[in-house]
């Protein structure tokens, strides 16, 4: 366990099941969204967590940042394990790690100004005795995102989406975090206003020596901005590996029908014939036996609808699969 | 086929007139697939709704002419145009889930779409509608037929929306998002299904989109839009190629591209303007990083630069306002 | 028309607080200045009624029973022969405090209810739900008789026995509200930075609930009003010979053919109180809401 205490983060074994009181006749069913998930975080970098809705990336999100408890496995906060702790522990365990949302709609209190939003996480945590020093502390943060500190009064429907974002960026960053996780936070913005926010998520990375476990459906964005990526699929990890590696050589083939599948913008580069993943998602409650991906996968085998692979390390590289790079 | 020409839609809100669509011309040609790009708010879905006329108050058609077939739409009866929605022209939206009524079969709202134009009995349209489901690839049609729109996942909800739409054989349809709620792996299947669609029915497609890579996939021309106005227009390849408005290219520039590595992205500074407080002169020009002090006072034409390349921007074409 | 989007911010600043918003609106609103005004009027005139009317309410006249509107009765007399207008505006006195004080009690009581089970699901949200049931089921009127006569009549027995009866609704509505807002990612976010529960329900939670509980009040006040009416016809509301408007409208729908202006004219006045009310909710509902604000 030496190792895993030198991580910022890591997820050990994790598993999530949901309970679905379903149907007329009042049986439940379990949804198993996260199926035995490992993978560590260290500090000031960018992990990618990759997959299409449905994978378990964004509840892999909210069990570190404890929004959902996991049913298993153990997440650790720089070593310590944070479903030890008790309540008082783990609200002073929650200031190292902040969110960041999808929807700068939906993410942002529509009856509070900027100043209540971004000095919430300060006035939960007592961090200041005084309204002045939070609202000092609150325009810093506001400068440090790239708004303008007088618009401090404001309310969120008075800022354009690319704005919102930022001030929910500024409130994540309040408590000085160590890690953010990133939950699809350029997906919802226009091209042009998603630059602007990956170019911040950047400078913040390298000035803060924040971490990010950034979730996003998007492989052009990953590739930006990761510096390792996690690929899952219906709640297991395909493959995880640096970011070069993942887009250079993949090893999983799902994770090259991801690849395959990203519209290119380069008209040149178009394929009459492209590989394309057949088939629907497996339902997250009857999860097929064997490897999970085995009903869309051309290669598979035998083995394939029987055996589960294990995730295997070799040489950096994590790969669940039984013919990896096949 | 389709022309659009000087269409004008203007939005009459309490607090002043938004030109949504202002002076907008597209001619989509037969058996063509053209895009329309533009971020949020560039007016782009407004007009695909202004061919349909489906503008809703306040928004209103001001001036212009719409053209099937050298058939002018805008004068068209309500009825006339009822007949033609639905039949000459088809529309599949971004969010299938709520464009189907979740409580009927997706089955019955295929036929009804058929019996709607088509002077054919309740089994006809239903083999009309099983045939449709094969043909947009969904398994097993048949069962499928009595499906509830929630019993189906987002990619086979799709595949319904583009039956619904392929059910009459229109002669355009208008994409407006049409794989924007979808993953990756689904959105590839579906573009690949509208390909495909276009050679087998020989309908024409305006897709409508702010992915670019979308764009490069499946476009022969495309039009850039911003704040109501066309920027740019070129066949697909020149707009990648040889991009010439400031704006498309901080458009391209700001897609994070493989190789390019962690070099900043290219950030096209601040953000579209307010409709209904536009700026003078060009309408790109508070954003544009090679914009001169005539940008700010007048607003260019749009002209033609090469073969069927045209650009609104003073530093390229015409007149000799070249200002480099 | 998503594709349309004309809000862009705007350069002004803004007070927060709540009052100057209020102030804002009785500027701005006319008609929620406007009713404004009518309420405090209605309220006055009934105070103040001993200094100016010339009659008194109780003294009957069998001379002057069922007297037509005139010069000397404006409104005309009762079955008693008790100038009508002078009832009316001593009525005012009970109807307004019944409109208002059960009201607003209710909406408290089923506002905090509705919120805790909401907010906290469970088993909580179990008892508190199947308590509102019960009061939902159970015939209202009986209900509040009941309670009334168990602390023995009277103006404060029937506040609370109008306030036990319609609790239940409110926390209906409140308690759907805040399982939906409960969801927000506003509310995940403010519990990620470790918002404590309290905090949330009435930071977050609760003031998204304004616009609700502002129609729910204009809504229950005539329920209010009129309820207190069937309390004291069954001896358990305001005690003869004082009266309210309800009981009038109550006691009169019987001459309704042959003497209308009796019973129109409590009716009238309950129109005007609530209509004020709605328009006032209405005014304080945009004052309150922060996408007014441009």
């Amino acid at each position: 366990m030496t190792a895993a205490e030198t991580h910022l983060v890591s997820v050990e074994h994790v598993v999530k099941e949901f309970r679905l009181s379903g149907g007329f006749r009042g049986e439940s069913q379990i949804v198993h969204a996260v199926s035995d998930v490992s993978f560590y975080i260290d500090e000031g970098e960018t992990l990618a967590m990759v997959g299409e809705s449905g994978c378990g990336k964004s509840t892999v999100g909210r069990l570190i940042l404890r929004l959902a408890e996991p049913t298993g496995g153990t997440v650790r906060l720089e070593g310590r394990d944070l479903g030890a702790l008790d309540k008082t522990q783990m609200r002073e365990a929650r200031r190292a790690m902040q969110i960041i949302f999808q929807d700068p709609y939906a993410s942002l209190n529509p009856r509070m100004n900027v100043y209540m939003i971004i000095a919430e996480p300060l006035i939960a945590h007592k961090i200041y005795n005084t309204r002045a020093e939070t609202e000092n502390r609150v325009r810093e943060l506001m400068s440090l995102v790239g708004l303008r500190p007088e618009q401090i009064n404001r309310y969120p429907h008075q800022f354009s989406g690319g704005q919102r974002q930022r001030i929910g960026i500024a409130r994540a960053l309040a408590l000085n975090p160590k890690l953010i996780v990133c939950d699809e936070p350029v997906s919802a913005l226009d091209v042009s206003i998603q630059a602007q926010i990956l170019n911040l998520l950047c400078d913040l990375q390298r000035g803060l020596r924040l971490a990010y476990l950034f979730i996003s459906h998007d492989l052009s964005v990953v590739r930006y901005i990761s510096d390792r990526v996690c690929v899952m699929f219906l709640g297991k990890v395909c493959e995880i590996a640096k970011t070069e590696e993942i887009f250079e050589k993949p090893m999983h083939p799902y994770t090259r029908f991801l690849l395959e599948a990203l519209p290119k913008p380069n008209p040149h580069a178009r394929k009459e014939k492209k590989a394309l993943l057949a088939g629907e998602m497996p339902s997250p409650v009857n999860p097929p036996p064997g490897c999970r991906f085995h009903t869309r996968c051309p290669k598979a085998g035998e083995i394939c609808r029987i055996d589960e692979p294990k995730p295997m390390e070799n040489g950096g590289r994590t790969v669940a699969c039984h013919f990896p790079g096949a | 086929m389709l022309e659009i020409e000087r269409l004008r839609t203007h939005f009459f809100t309490s607090r002043g007139v938004a030109p949504a669509v202002d002076d907008v011309t597209i001619t989509i040609p037969p058996k063509s697939i053209v895009g329309v790009v533009g971020e949020s708010g560039c007016g782009k879905s407004v007009t695909a709704l202004s061919v349909l006329r489906l503008v809703s108050s306040p928004g209103r058609i001001v001036s212009g002419s719409i053209r099937l077939d050298g058939e002018e739409l805008l004068t068209k009866s309500g009825s006339a145009m009822r007949a033609i929605r639905g039949d000459r022209i088809s529309m599949i939206f971004q969010e299938p889930m709520t464009s189907l009524n979740p409580v009927y079969t997706v089955g019955r709202q295929v036929s009804e779409a058929i019996t709607l134009h088509r002077n054919v009995s309740r089994a006809e349209a239903r083999d009309g509608t099983v045939e449709m489901f094969r043909a947009v690839g969904i398994p097993e049609p048949e069962k499928r037929f009595k499906s509830y729109p929630h019993q189906l996942s987002g990619g086979l909800r799709q595949r319904v929306m583009i039956a619904m739409a392929m059910a009459c054989r229109p002669e355009l349809l208008i994409a407006d998002e049409p794989t924007t709620a979808l993953d990756v792996t689904t959105e590839a299947q579906i573009l690949r299904l509208m390909k495909e669609l276009e050679t087998a029915f020989g309908a024409s497609i305006m897709l409508i989109t702010h992915n670019l890579g979308v764009v490069a996939e499946m476009c022969d021309y495309v039009y850039v839009m911003y704040a109501g106005r066309i920027m740019e227009q070129a066949g697909v390849f020149e707009l990648f190629d040889n991009a010439l408005h400031p704006y498309t290219s901080g458009l391209l520039g700001a897609i994070p591209r493989p190789g390019g590595g962690r070099r900043r992205l290219f950030n096209i500074e601040g953000m579209v303007p307010s409709l209904l407080g536009l700026p003078r002169g060009c309408r790109f020009s508070p954003r544009c990083e090679r914009a001169v002090s005539r940008c700010h006072e007048e607003e260019p034409e749009l002209r033609g630069v090469a073969g069927e390349h045209s650009v609104r921007c003073f530093l390229y074409g015409g007149e000799g306002g070249a200002v480099s | 028309m998503a594709d349309f989007e004309i809000d862009a911010a705007r350069e002004v600043t803004y007070d927060e607080s709540v009052s100057k918003s209020l102030r804002e609106m009785l500027r701005k609103n006319k008609t929620s200045a406007v009713s404004l005004v009518i309420v405090v009027l209605i309220r006055a005139a009934a105070a103040a009624a001993p200094l100016y009317l010339k009659y008194n309410p109780n003294k009957h006249s069998l001379k002057e029973r069922f007297a037509a509107p005139s010069a000397a009765h404006w409104l005309g007399c009762d079955d008693l022969g008790r100038d009508q207008l002078t009832r009316l505006v001593y009525g005012a006195r009970i109807s307004i405090l019944i409109g208002l004080i059960p009201t607003s009690l209710s909406m408290i009581v089923g506002t905090f209810l509705g919120l805790l089970s909401g907010y906290a699901g469970g088993r909580t949200d179990f008892w508190i739900m199947r308590a509102a049931d019960v009061v939902l089921a159970f015939p209202s009127l009986l209900l509040a008789m009941v309670v009334s006569y168990t602390l023995g009549g009277g103006i404060m027995s029937i506040f609370v026995a109008l306030s036990a009866v319609s609790w239940a609704g409110t926390a209906r509505v409140i308690r759907a509200q805040a399982m939906s807002l409960k969801e927000k990612e506003f509310v995940e976010a403010a519990r990620s930075v470790g918002v404590s529960d309290p905090v949330i329900m009435f930071r977050h939670i609760l003031p998204n609930c304004v616009p609700n509980l502002i129609v729910l009040f204009t809504l229950n006040i005539p329920g209010a009003i009129l309820n207190e009416s069937s309390l004291s016809f069954l001896g358990v509301g305001a005690a003869p010979p004082s009266t309210s408007w309800g009981l009038m409208v109550y006691r009169y729908k019987t001459y309704l053919m042959s003497y209308p202006w009796l019973a129109i004219a409590p009716g009238v006045a309950i129109l005007i109180f609530v209509l004020a009310f709605n328009f006032l909710g209405d005014g304080v509902r945009d004052a309150l809401d922060p996408y007014m604000k441009d």
